[in-house]
């Protein structure tokens, strides 16, 4: 079972390049691509008009893009982060319509007419949202990468809890919800921070709900 | 410069910057989400096309045939390139597993093709069309026989005899406690644009932790000159040690790009990272520990095992016994065992992250066998040297003042000792504690600074993986320099930038800040010989000599001033040792019906140097707690042992602690001077938060239930049967 197989040489073209180099790398030609074997039914793009940020935007998408790739990929607006394009880290989190989305988990085509806001939307480094401001105040980040998501999310739990939408942890439904740490960790709590900014964001999004009493 | 002696007074010791609480200065620019990671640099080169990798699905095995027809006629695709169509790329000096090339498996999801295509949906698809078949090796993943097979063999570290003192210590424990596989789990998957269009110069944009090793790697995996290659790594969205190297984003990007004639991005789908990259190994452990009465430690024996590919090293579990703890008699000694696994490599504190796992709660046992304070216990094995060599004293150890001082602050001596002795309502409540020791290492590190109309650039290829290097080599500069800190721009993380220390090991604050420190000392000796002067001081702006006092801004007059040094660190460190200390204490809740265990407070007290900026060093601090806290309770890369990878490769299967896993966490920094660590006599910090952390809150659902796991990740299902009755 364990037999030493003898390695094979095999077809191989060397890519000439201009590499001065004795390259290990050979590469197969690569044959181009021809007819398609099967093409999906149908129209494979569509055009969706949404707003963005404030700014209409009509883009030709293909059927399978994610809200997140369509704000990433075509209009350039890398601020929302792809963690994990499963629903499973929240670094994608976008508002639309009001309301918080993992951006990554819906498909762009289904946006039309619909109003988004990302993390561009709400300040510039020159002048920051209060969250955002927050966030820099109390370290409410590390690397970075989980924070625009973050940031989109707090915004919402704060109207959240303000509506009176309950969560888990909300113990009584007929009083209006206290805006407490529970609250918030628990209604931040599909937005992941690997780097363990949790105290610090808590303490971010806490003081801006209290300004805004 | 050398830095050849322990550091006398200096400008640190009179601050107005360095030590200081500053926010960081790249903050507007990450919580605005301009900050450009590796996968979004739209705007550096024209016409990328986008990779997407292919894993393989067995564990061991070789390649039979890969059929790419289908892949290669999808819609958009430009490339298909499998591992069979090339031969074995080189396999750098600190990695063990080849990234691609060649028919042979040696673990699951080992990147085996390419596919390149005008969008990410297409080449998605189109990679999903790729056909493989193998020829299936059979393949062991057992640790814990190998471990029972290993035990007693080896050559072990020894001190004095540890069988008869062992035999003769009226107190002693010997556990078995295993700790499991861990996935780094950055935020930011690794991610690299490639362009290698044309075969010459390849160029990168990627996100990695040490720039000039990944250059280094890159033209080993290639056999080409070091000299044509080029990183960018400007921001990193977590590593952890997983991106300390390079990985196959890179080398598919790079392969893809030449194959297409065009420039490549290519980022590790989520579901791809934890078998196709490094992981933290698990471990098997058993620990013996002999007293005196008075709680004085004997006879310590550490025996740890490990898997690793062939050529790697595991996880060293047992880094710290050898130096943490007094003892005179001593058998330590660690087991790597080849498995056909995903690369076993360096995640955050490798070493001590999971042998204090162990030792910890083996501590906590020996102090309850004691019937002493797990507090005193600790205090009565402290030691100033390496235990066993007179010769080899710690440049500078404050453990006990770390243990005294977080007691204090914690309530400590309040706690009820009995485990399961205190309730709230359907919660038990526990308090543990564990000591925390991680070394200190410096590493080589330079830069470059440019004054330009009294405004100072650094650039050095360090990098910033949430560290906080902006803004402490921001701080750094500003002090020596005596500029305020808004005079100063930190460039970081590219290869044409002077070679620093990278960020890794918990030395990247300690080396990079003496690096930019010997540049900015080489451009303050550049503008003393151009005014004449001796000695001048360089404060409020101005060159100070006497009476005379001239502007920063004035004195090249529109020229720019250039200097470059390195930091290098003198033998004389090597005489002693260097390390960082703290103490974690922690108060859980065990539900008394379900086992569920929540932490409900946390405190570390943490002797690490000067503190170069409390903000950024405290999310350190804490950013280890947390992971800790995962590590402790939920953190589990779970082994397929038939097939041989880890089935839970994603964010939702492998459980991080979220908001709602970790309360408001406190974190003391003793205000301590390492005068022979570096100038500003400070030490690493990034990874002492982590050590230690788990066992205290193992020691603390102890405390809460009187059910002692040793198994981790501590969850309910291990305690369960053995609550106190309801
Ligand atoms: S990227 Fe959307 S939830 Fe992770
Ligand atoms: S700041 Fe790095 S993941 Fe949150």
């Amino acid at each position: 079972m364990n037999l030493p197989i003898e390695f094979q040489l095999r077809r191989r073209t060397l890519l000439i390049g201009t590499a001065a180099s004795a390259a290990a790398l050979r590469f197969a030609q690569t044959a181009q691509a021809q007819t398609p074997v099967s093409k999906p039914a149908g129209a494979e793009k569509s055009a969706v008009t949404m707003t963005v940020n404030g700014e209409t935007k009509t883009l030709e998408l293909d059927h399978r893009t994610t809200l997140l790739d369509a704000l990433r990929e075509h209009l350039k607006l890398t601020g929302t982060k792809k963690g994990c394009d499963h629903g499973q880290c929240g670094a994608c989190t976008v508002s639309v319509n009001g309301t918080r989305v993992n951006s990554c988990l819906s498909l762009a085509v289904m946006h039309e007419g619909d109003e988004v806001t990302t993390i561009e939307g709400l300040g510039t480094p020159d002048n920051l949202d209060p969250m955002q401001q927050a966030f820099v105040d109390h370290d409410g980040f590390q690397c970075g990468y989980c924070t625009p998501g973050q940031i989109c999310s707090a915004k919402a739990v704060i109207d959240e809890i303000r509506a009176g939408v309950p969560s888990h942890v909300t113990s009584d439904l007929t009083s209006p919800i206290e805006m407490s740490g529970p609250e918030i960790r628990e209604r931040m709590s599909g937005n992941i921070c690997r780097c363990g900014a949790y105290s610090n964001i808590v303490e971010a999004i806490t003081e801006v709900a209290g300004e805004q009493v | 410069m050398e830095f050849n002696k322990p550091a006398d007074q200096n400008l640190f010791d009179r601050s107005k910057v360095v030590g200081k609480p500053h926010t960081r200065i790249d903050g507007p620019l990450k919580v605005s989400g301009q900050a450009p990671y590796a996968y979004e640099r739209h705007d550096v080169v024209d016409g990328q096309l986008v990779g997407y990798p292919v894993g393989s699905t067995i564990a061991k095995g070789r390649i039979t045939s890969m059929n790419t027809e289908a892949a290669k006629k999808a819609p958009g695709v430009k490339a298909v390139v499998t591992t069979l169509d090339i031969e074995p790329l080189g396999i750098w000096d600190y990695n063990a597993a080849r990234l691609f090339g060649g028919d042979k498996v040696e673990h699951y999801h080992q990147a085996i093709a390419v596919v390149v295509a005008e969008t990410f949906e297409q080449a998605r698809a189109a990679a999903a069309l790729i056909e493989t078949s193998y020829d299936v090796e059979q393949a062991k993943f057992d640790l814990k026989s190998e471990f029972e097979r290993l035990q007693g063999t080896g050559e072990p570290d020894t001190v004095g005899n540890f069988d008869e003192a062992f035999a003769a210590a009226p107190v002693t424990l010997d556990e078995v406690y295993t700790t499991p596989s861990e996935s780094h789990a950055m935020m930011e998957p690794h991610a690299s644009i490639v362009d290698w269009s044309d075969g010459g110069d390849m160029k990168l944009w990627t996100s990695n932790q040490m720039i000039e090793w990944g250059r280094q790697a890159l033209a080993k995996i290639f056999s080409i000159d070091p000299d044509r290659i080029s990183l960018e790594s400007p921001y990193i969205g977590g590593g952890f040690g997983a991106k300390l190297w390079v990985c196959s984003d890179a080398v598919l990007a790079a392969v893809g790009s030449r194959a297409a004639g065009r420039p490549v991005k290519l980022a590790m789908p989520r579901p791809f990272v934890a078998n196709n990259t490094t992981h933290r190994s698990a471990t098997i452990q058993r620990i013996k520990i002999g007293a005196a009465e008075d709680g004085k430690i004997t006879a310590i024996s550490h025996e740890a095992a490990s898997h690793t590919l062939l050529g790697g090293s595991g996880e060293n579990a047992i880094a710290q016994t050898p130096y943490f703890y007094a003892g005179d008699n001593r058998y330590i000694i660690h087991h790597p065992v080849e498995m056909n696994l995903p690369e076993a490599n360096a995640m955050r504190a490798p070493g001590e992250t999971a042998g204090l796992m162990a030792l910890e709660i083996a501590m906590d046992e020996m102090a309850e066998k004691l019937d002493m304070d797990p507090v005193e216990f600790r205090i009565a094995n402290d030691t100033q040297i390496k235990p066993g060599n007179p010769m080899k004293p710690f440049s500078d150890r404050h453990f006990v003042e770390c243990l005294r001082r977080g007691a204090d602050a914690f309530g400590w001596a309040d706690r009820n000792k009995t485990p399961g002795g205190q309730r709230d309502g359907n919660w038990l409540i526990g308090h543990g504690m564990a000591g925390a020791y991680r070394g200190a290492p410096t590493m080589k590190s330079g830069a470059r600074v440019r004054l330009k109309d009294g405004s100072l650039t650094v650039e050095t290829d360090m990098t910033d993986i949430g560290t906080g290097s902006y803004t402490i080599l921001a701080q750094t500069a500003a002090e020596t320099m005596g500029l305020p800190l808004e005079a100063v721009d930190v460039q970081l993380g590219k290869s044409s930038y002077p070679v620093s220390s990278g960020s890794g090991g918990q030395w990247g604050a300690a080396s990079s800040t003496a690096g930019v420190y010997a540049a900015c000392v080489a451009l303050r000796q550049q503008i003393a010989e151009r005014l004449g002067l001796e000695d001048p001081r360089f404060e409020g702006g101005n060159v100070v000599d006497g009476d005379m006092e001239t502007a920063l801004v004035d004195i090249a007059q529109g020229e720019e001033l250039v200097a470059e040094d390195t930091m290098e660190f003198g033998d004389f460190k090597k005489n002693m040792v260097h390390a960082t200390f703290g103490a974690h204490f922690v108060e859980v809740g065990v539900h008394a019906g379900t086992g569920e265990t929540r932490v409900r407070r946390m405190l570390a007290a943490c002797d690490a140097g000067r503190i170069l900026n409390p903000i950024t060093a405290r999310s350190q601090v804490i950013g280890g707690m947390t992971m800790g806290t995962g590590g402790a309770l939920s953190e589990e890369l779970a082994l397929d042992q038939g097939r041989g990878f880890f089935a839970n490769h994603d964010l939702a299967g492998y459980e991080v602690a979220v908001h709602a896993d970790i309360p408001h966490q406190e974190v003391i920094f003793l205000d301590t001077l390492d005068v022979s660590a570096t100038p500003l006599k400070a030490k690493g910090v990034g990874e002492l938060g982590l050590c230690g952390v788990a066992a205290a809150i193992a020691n603390a659902a102890y405390n809460a239930t009187g059910v002692r796991v040793r198994d981790y990740p501590v969850t309910l299902d291990k305690m369960i049967d053995k609550l106190p009755a309801i």
